[in-house]
């Protein structure tokens, strides 16, 4: 005989801990059984899309710092991708590099967020996060002395970035590398193996890669389904077709491997940065406009008055969390006619209610962890 | 390297598959007929030349005379790229069919088309708001959501829940 228990609502959220950010989780259960999940969001809900409609292309680039804040660069980078793709505008060599660097430093800080409180949801309370914290705060030292801020960056401009890094850039990027590797490997032997982590996440949360697709997942969530897709690789952007890494990839597309894929990425990320910094060549880091004309030489702003030909464009990159990508329509105006952001918190999110119905509420803790969403993203 | 199937390489294709399905076609992308927009996805994910089994993004454009509904695919077996599109004319009422069927991906995305663009999908599962709250006034995307200065179209006078009279105009 199995006894059935009253259906019981528990909301989890929008104000705790493990949801990282103002999202809520509406679940139903039965004993502690989760029999249907609805999210509710919308608390960090900031009308971007529609606020950008009212303002120049190049005043709408500190809106992308804002939606994923825990990666802004990449956020510059899809967004100025999309409008140069509008006006078919090239960056130069050394622009192309600088932003290959700096989605790199980025990645490796998003991760190391996503890393540590994911340990923190497994119940490993606060000491991974520390430690993650620590590297973080060196790559957002690198991140001070290129652009002056440290988590809403306005790094990149449309035609390049916005100013060249200081000499002191490049010993201290370098001194960073040759100490992540050793952290990492602390790291991966700390958690990789541990006994906790491994009981929480293994065959948790699984997604078939079939299911992982219909479902637009992407970004770590899809490569730990197995499905070896890295818009880095499958349509590079900025500088990736001239370095050499690798795709890590699952095979189970359990919790443990997203994990797993994150912390091979982190190691990936360092290859990059190792051939980029060796690679980077000199030169110009802005591209002249076509209505920069008054501006002397190669001015690192962009103008305000920028009006891209009459039409629409998309543009993807490969963010920490997974496919970002903008899609801008131009009525011929100063301001953007349509902005949308495909944001990869929000649509890999489409796979939770999948993942979570049918585990217990302390497992729905762990798939939501192991989703790394930002709710800045989500909500937009 | 990401090969793009641009609007008019796509509408021939689904023109030879199901002829009559294509409304429009530009190099930006296919516009299809509402009615066969189900039969069209269905074509464009299992045709093994094509396998757009992933939704990339689903959004919607206010074009003042028109509601569009704009789908970008992907093909990551292939590593293929395009975009296909909806158009709906009525503004006080704007249908489009529900691909959840096809890519339950666009689950979310079409909840974010109807909150924010007032886009009601047909055959969706659970059509509500996900950004705003039920019986908030309007769809903020639309063009014609407030007057601001300089708007295309006549909207609200104030934003929904701000004092100071009733409400005018569409939202």
């Amino acid at each position: 005989m199995t006894l059935k228990s009253e259906p019981f609502v528990v909301n989890l959220g929008p104000q705790h801990p493990s949801t990282h950010g103002v999202f809520r989780l509406r679940l139903t259960l039965d004993g502690e059984r989760i029999i249907d999940a609805d999210m509710v969001m919308g608390y960090l809900h900031r009308s971007m899309e529609k606020l950008a409609e009212e303002r120049t292309y190049t005043q709408n680039i500190p809106f992308t710092d804002r939606t994923d804040y825990l990666a802004a660069m990449t956020g510059n980078l899809a967004y100025v991708m999309a409008v140069e793709k509008l006006m078919g505008i090239e960056p130069p060599e050394r622009a192309l590099w600088l932003r290959t660097i700096m989605s790199e430093l980025q990645r490796f800080a998003s991760h190391c967020m996503a890393i540590g409180i994911f340990a923190n949801d497994c119940g490993a309370w606060q000491t991974p996060v520390m430690h993650m914290f620590r590297d973080r705060e060196k790559i957002l030292d690198l991140f001070e002395m290129a652009c002056g801020a440290r988590l809403t960056l306005n790094y990149m401009r449309i035609g390049g970035v916005s100013r060249d890094i200081p000499p002191e850039f490049i010993p201290a990027a370098r001194k960073l590398m040759q100490d992540l590797p050793r952290r990492l490997a602390e790291y991966e032997s700390l958690l990789l193996d541990n006994e906790i982590i491994v009981a929480r996440s293994r065959g948790i949360g699984v997604l078939t890669p079939e299911e992982a697709m219909a479902y637009s997942v992407s970004g770590p969530l899809l490569r730990a389904s197995g499905v070896a897709w890295d818009i880095r690789t499958a349509d590079p952007y900025a500088a990736y077709d001239k370095v050499d890494f690798d795709i890590a990839v699952g095979t189970s597309g359990d919790v443990y491997d997203r994990f797993v894929v994150r912390l091979a990425e982190m190691r990936q990320s360092l290859r990059i940065l190792e051939q980029a910094l060796d690679m980077m060549p000199s030169g110009p880091i802005h591209a002249r406009l076509p209505t920069a004309t008054a501006q002397p030489g190669d001015a690192p702003v962009a103008p305000l008055a920028l009006r891209p030909p009459v039409g629409e464009a998309y543009a993807r990159i490969e963010s920490p969390r997974g496919e970002l990508g903008f899609y801008l329509v131009s009525d011929g105006g100063p301001a953007p006619f349509r902005f949308h952001i495909r944001s990869p918190s929000f649509i890999n999110l489409s796979a939770l209610k999948k993942m979570t119905v049918g585990v217990t509420v302390a497992d729905a803790i762990v798939i939501l962890g192991s989703v790394d969403i930002v709710v800045g993203e989500v909500d937009r | 390297m990401t090969a793009v199937l641009t609007g008019l390489d796509i509408a021939h294709r689904i023109e030879e598959q199901s002829p009559g399905a294509v409304a429009d076609a530009a190099p930006e992308a296919a516009t299809i007929v509402p009615a066969r927009l189900g039969d069209v996805c269905r074509y464009l994910r299992d045709d093994p030349g094509l396998r757009f089994e992933f939704l990339s993004s689903l959004t919607a454009v206010d074009r003042l005379e028109y509601f569009e509904v704009v789908y970008h695919l992907e093909s990551l077996r292939l590593n293929l790229i395009t975009v296909i599109k909806v158009r709906t004319f009525d503004r006080d009422n704007p249908v489009a069919p529900s691909v959840c069927a096809v890519w339950p991906g666009a689950n979310l995305q079409e909840r974010e088309a109807y909150d924010l663009m007032g886009i009601y999908f047909e055959g969706h599962p659970d059509l509500r708001r996900i950004f705003l709250w039920e019986g908030f006034a309007g769809h903020p995307l639309r063009k014609d959501f407030l007057n601001l200065p300089g708007a295309r179209m006549a909207g609200l006078e104030r934003f929904p829940g701000e004092p100071g009279g009733p409400l005018e105009g569409r939202g």
